[in-house]
Parts: C-alpha cells; structure tokens; sequence
C-alpha cells in the first residue's frame, strides 16, 4: 500500500519526461551501466556457457570425443546414487548448521543487545571468526579433532563415547563423527555473522512495546514469542536466506577436512571434483547447472516461507 | 524492570564469557600450535599448550618462497579486487540512492541474484572459458571474478549509507558559491567516505577468503593465494600433516584480518547489517 501512495506522490511532483528527468534517468544508467556488465559478463555469460557445455559429452583428456548428447548428462546425474548422497549431505549440514545458528545467533545477539559493558570487545572478537578465512578454521577444527594432537579428546573424555589415549575416538574415521566435525566448523565460523545480523534485528524492535507487553502481564516468553520475534520477521528472513544458501555451496571446510572421504562430500565439491580432478566438462557442467536451479528454488522457497518483499524490507520500494 | 535487573545482569555476564570463548578460542587453539615444534606435534601432543615454545615454525614459514609468492598474491589480488569493486559499486550507489532513472529496482535485485549464486557453479564454465582467453593460473582471472561476487555486497551497503546523506548540503554548499564539482568533493565525498571504506573492508575479506575459485583457477604458484597455497601444503605424509607450520600459516595469514577489525569493527558492524538488515 504504502509503495503505491509514495509512488503516485513522486509522480504528481514530477510531470512526464522534463528535459532534467530525462538527463537524469541517462546519467542513472551510465552510472551503473559499468557493475551491471561486470555482473552479467562475469556470472550470465558463464551460467549460459555451462547450459550449453552441459549437453555435450565433453572430457579434456579426451577431446576429440567431444559429441551433443542432449540432455543425457542430466539423466547420468540424476539417476547417480552419488549424486543424492552428497545432495543428501549437503541438506543435512545446511539444516543442522543454520538451525543451531539460529538458536546460539539470537542468544549472542540477545546478550550483545544487553551488554553495556565492554561493547567494543564483545564486537571485535565476534568478527574474528566471521573474517577468518575458512581454510584457517578447518585447519583449526581439524587439528583440535584430530586423533593424535587434538585437545577435544582428552577435554572431552568425560562424555560417553569419546576416548583418549591409544584407542582414542577418531574423528575423521566415520561418517557421522566428521560430519559432525565439518558442521562444528562450519557453525563456529558463521554464527557470528548470524548474531550480527540478528542484533540488528532486536535494535528495531521498539522498547517501548515490549515494556507495554510487561506491564499487561506477558511472561518472558509471551514478550519473545508474540512481540520480539514477529518485528523482527525480516531480519531473521535475511539472516536464513544469507547462511542456508552460503552453507548449502560449502566446500573449504569439507575440501580441508576430509577431502570427502568417509562419504562427507557436498553438492560442490562433487562439482569441484567432476571439473577440476576428472575434466568432465560436459557433466560438471550439468552439476554446475543443478546447484545453480536448487540454490535458486532455495532462495524462492525462502522467500515465499517468510513472505517478506526484500527490496521493501529494505525501504526500497 | 528493576525486578529482573540482576537476574539479567548476571545472565548477560554468562553470556558475555560463552561469546567471548567461543570467538577466541580456536585462535587460541591455533596459535599455540604454531609455538609446538615439529617433534611435540609429531609424538603428539593432545595438550592445549606446547610443552616446550618455538619459533622455529615462523622461521621455517617465512623461508618458504611458495607462500611468500601467495602472499604476495593475496594481498594483490585482493587489494586490486577490492579497489575496482568500489569503484563500481560506488557509481552505482550513487545513482542508485540519489538518482530517478528506470531499471532501480531490477539493478538492485541482480545484485541480490548475484549474492546467492552458488560460486562453484561457475567453476567449469570459466575454467573452459579462460583456458580460451588465457586468464587460467593469472592475477586478473581471479580479479575479474572476486570483484564480481563482491560487487552486489558493496552495491547494497554503499546505497544504504548513501542514502542516508543529506543531499541537500551540496546544494547548499553550490548556492553559496562552490562550484558542483567543488560541492561534491568537499561536502559530499567526506560523508561516503566512511561508507565507501566499510565497502572496501567486506570486499577485502571475501577476496582475502576466497578459495574454491582460487584452487580451481590456477595452477602455480604464480597465481595461486594464500588458502589454496595452504591447501595444497600437505608435507610428505597425507596421514600427519606439517600441524605447525599450517598453524603458523594460518596465523599469518589471519593477523591482517585482526588488524582491520582491531581498528574498524564499528563500521564493519554498520556495514553488514545496514547492508543485509535495514533501508
């Protein structure tokens, strides 16, 4: 409603194409003409590149046998059990990571929004690990998991199932333990930025309804469940959006980790794998084109969840 | 309000030593690793702290021409991304924020459609495709796209901050007597500045981080930036990693990163979420 009202406002206040609006709008254009190529050269180009690389059956190492086979790489894919595990997987760590973050984001950003000492600590440590770069937290991860010279075996024995010394549990030896080990990683390093995005968030809600919510009597949850976290749909909306498609491309971590052994492999790195490791260009292709239409599904589906416009979160209008 | 006030306060205090644990720790982590030598790791040491402290792995990584050469290339690469990034983007915020022109709206969701894109998709089209106009394994074939991905990042915060520019000073500034370039440089570009900053400083990180482009993309050490060159620094044995000197790499390669925090974590904080939250 309200973009419609401002809209016709702006357009009663400037009647058709003046000789400044039309130098405007020109200079508009000319002014993102240059990051709009950029983008479109450096992201459509190739994705229309891969859609075409993706119906040949196309192999460096064998160049000659080059040959249109039509959509049969995409049948090769999608009938791959390989292909739904490491989809399977990459499910698994983008659902784990983003809900932990969620919960351990909004306590971070609750106890940020409080803290009234020490601000400038609190802020300074927790973008450390957003800056860090991920190879650096996988190899930390890694190292403090790792069998012979980490510390979370011997700090951790006092929990079921973990044991030090010579029959120490090893990590990276089965499945689900260094699934665990990547998805630790992975949560650590990008909670913060959850966190971030989150206090900005609860600094929208206002005070005032939330101490309107205390004097008619709402418990502490009430006050969270019906007043905090509905005002701060968007910001939660942009927060979700942001980590579940950067956790579903995740690839440093499991690349520095496992390398994909015990069957840790993502959507990515099997991509990664098809391209760099084996030259299927015609079948890394297809995967290229498959990550690129789940991630977009993901990113609608998303949106559609919160039903939140984003330009209009935004202001934009 | 008063009721609660000490309960809160001890649970913020609670809070307070969780968050900061869990930052640090792993840097702690890290950076003890680097003290152990190469003797302790090996034998190893399950221990948090080294048993005996060393250096002999500063030593041993700074003699190391292979990762000297993706420093080099890191701070290159970054730097160059990062400079025509901004440039871009600071165009475009411009008119963005400031000025009327059709397509707005499609321009800022392109950015957005370009924030989501899965990076590794476009790994086996551009490796094809430099391969053919020769940009595989140099500087600008990983420039071109880390300037890209940073781009919408840029665009967003940078027209958020605009935005929020009193335009009209440069106005005022030209009715008493500046002329328009005189108004913009001194009334306008003093208040982006800050803005145009935190910019640079995301796209710095995300080029600084980069890895799985710059593992795809090059092949020699020519090209090759500090993660992937740590990647691939896998010693003789798969099985027992060089734990030190990865360590010690990783120290280095993150002492930039605390250094820009150290000093800018108020406007990086304004810059993520004006960027990501609020118009």
């Amino acid at each position: 409603m309200t973009t419609t009202v401002a809209t016709a406002a702006t357009r009663r206040e400037r009647p058709a194409a003046t000789d400044r609006a039309v130098a405007e709008n020109r200079l508009g254009l000319k002014l993102v003409a240059p990051a709009v190529i950029v983008m479109l050269v450096v992201t459509a180009w190739p994705m229309i590149q891969a859609l075409y690389l993706s119906l040949y059956r196309y192999r460096l190492t064998t160049p000659d046998d080059r040959a249109f086979v039509g959509l049969r790489n995409y049948g090769t894919i999608l009938t791959d059990s390989l292909f739904w595990r490491d989809t399977f997987n990459t499910v698994v760590i983008m659902l784990v990571s983003v809900a932990v973050e969620l919960v351990v984001g909004f306590v971070f950003a609750m106890v940020m929004h409080r803290v009234i000492f020490a601000r400038g600590i609190i802020r300074t440590s927790i973008l450390i690990p957003y800056g860090i770069i991920t190879v650096v937290s996988a190899f930390a991860w890694q190292f403090a998991f790792s069998l012979n010279n980490g510390f979370v075996n011997s700090w951790f024995a006092w929990l079921p199932g973990i044991q030090t010394g010579a029959d120490a549990t090893n990590w990276f030896g089965h499945h689900w333990p260094a699934m665990f080990a990547i998805i630790v990683s992975e949560i650590w390093k990008t909670t913060p930025f959850m966190s971030l995005l989150l206090l900005a968030g609860l600094s929208q809600v206002s005070e005032d309804m939330i101490e309107a919510a205390q004097v008619d009597g709402a418990t502490w949850w009430q006050r969270l469940w019906k007043v905090i976290l509905p005002n701060m749909r968007a910001a939660i909306m942009v927060a979700v959006l942001f980590r579940a498609l950067d956790a579903f491309r995740i690839f440093d971590n499991i690349y520095v980790m496992t390398r994909g052994a015990q069957n840790t492999e993502s959507s990515s790195f099997l991509t990664y794998r098809q391209v760099i490791e084996q030259f299927q260009l015609g079948l890394g292709s297809a995967l290229s084109v498959l990550l690129f239409l789940t991630v977009l599904l993901l990113a609608f589906g998303i949106v559609k969840l919160f039903r939140v416009d984003l330009a209009r979160a935004r202001g934009e209008g | 309000m008063a009721r609660t006030t000490r309960k809160t306060l001890f649970g913020t205090g609670v809070g307070f030593v969780v968050i900061m644990v869990w930052c640090l720790l792993p840097v702690a982590w890290i950076l003890s690793l680097s003290f152990k030598s190469q003797d302790e790791t090996n034998s190893g040491s399950p221990q948090f702290l080294p048993k005996h402290w060393t250096i002999q792995n500063y030593r041993d990584i700074l003699n190391n021409s292979d990762f000297l050469y993706a420093l080099r290339n890191s701070f290159g690469i970054a730097i160059i991304a990062t400079v025509l990034s901004v440039i871009f983007a600071t165009l475009a915020a411009y008119a963005i924020a400031r000025l009327d022109f059709r397509g707005k709206r499609l321009v800022l969701s392109l950015a957005l459609a370009i924030a989501m894109f899965p990076v590794v998709s476009l790994i086996s089209p551009l490796f094809d495709m430099w391969r053919t106009f020769h940009l595989f394994n140099t500087w600008p074939g990983l420039i071109i796209p880390y300037m890209t991905f940073t781009l919408p990042l840029a665009i967003w915060t940078l027209s958020a901050f605009f935005r929020e520019i009193p335009w009209e000073m440069e106005q005022a500034a030209q009715v008493d007597g500046a002329t328009p370039w005189q108004a913009f440089r001194k009334v306008i570009v003093p208040l982006a500045a800050p803005g145009v900053f935190t910019a640079a400083i995301l796209t710095f990180f995300f080029a600084w981080n980069e890895f799985a482009l710059a593992i795809s993309l090059t092949s020699t050490t020519s090209a090759r930036t500090v993660p992937a060159q740590m990647s691939f620094f896998v010693g003789g044995d798969p099985f027992n990693p060089p734990y030190g000197q990865l360590a010690t790499a990783s120290v280095i390669v993150t002492i930039p990163i605390v250094i820009i925090v150290l000093l800018f974590q108020r406007k990086i904080v304004a810059g993520l979420t004006s960027g990501a939250v609020k118009g």
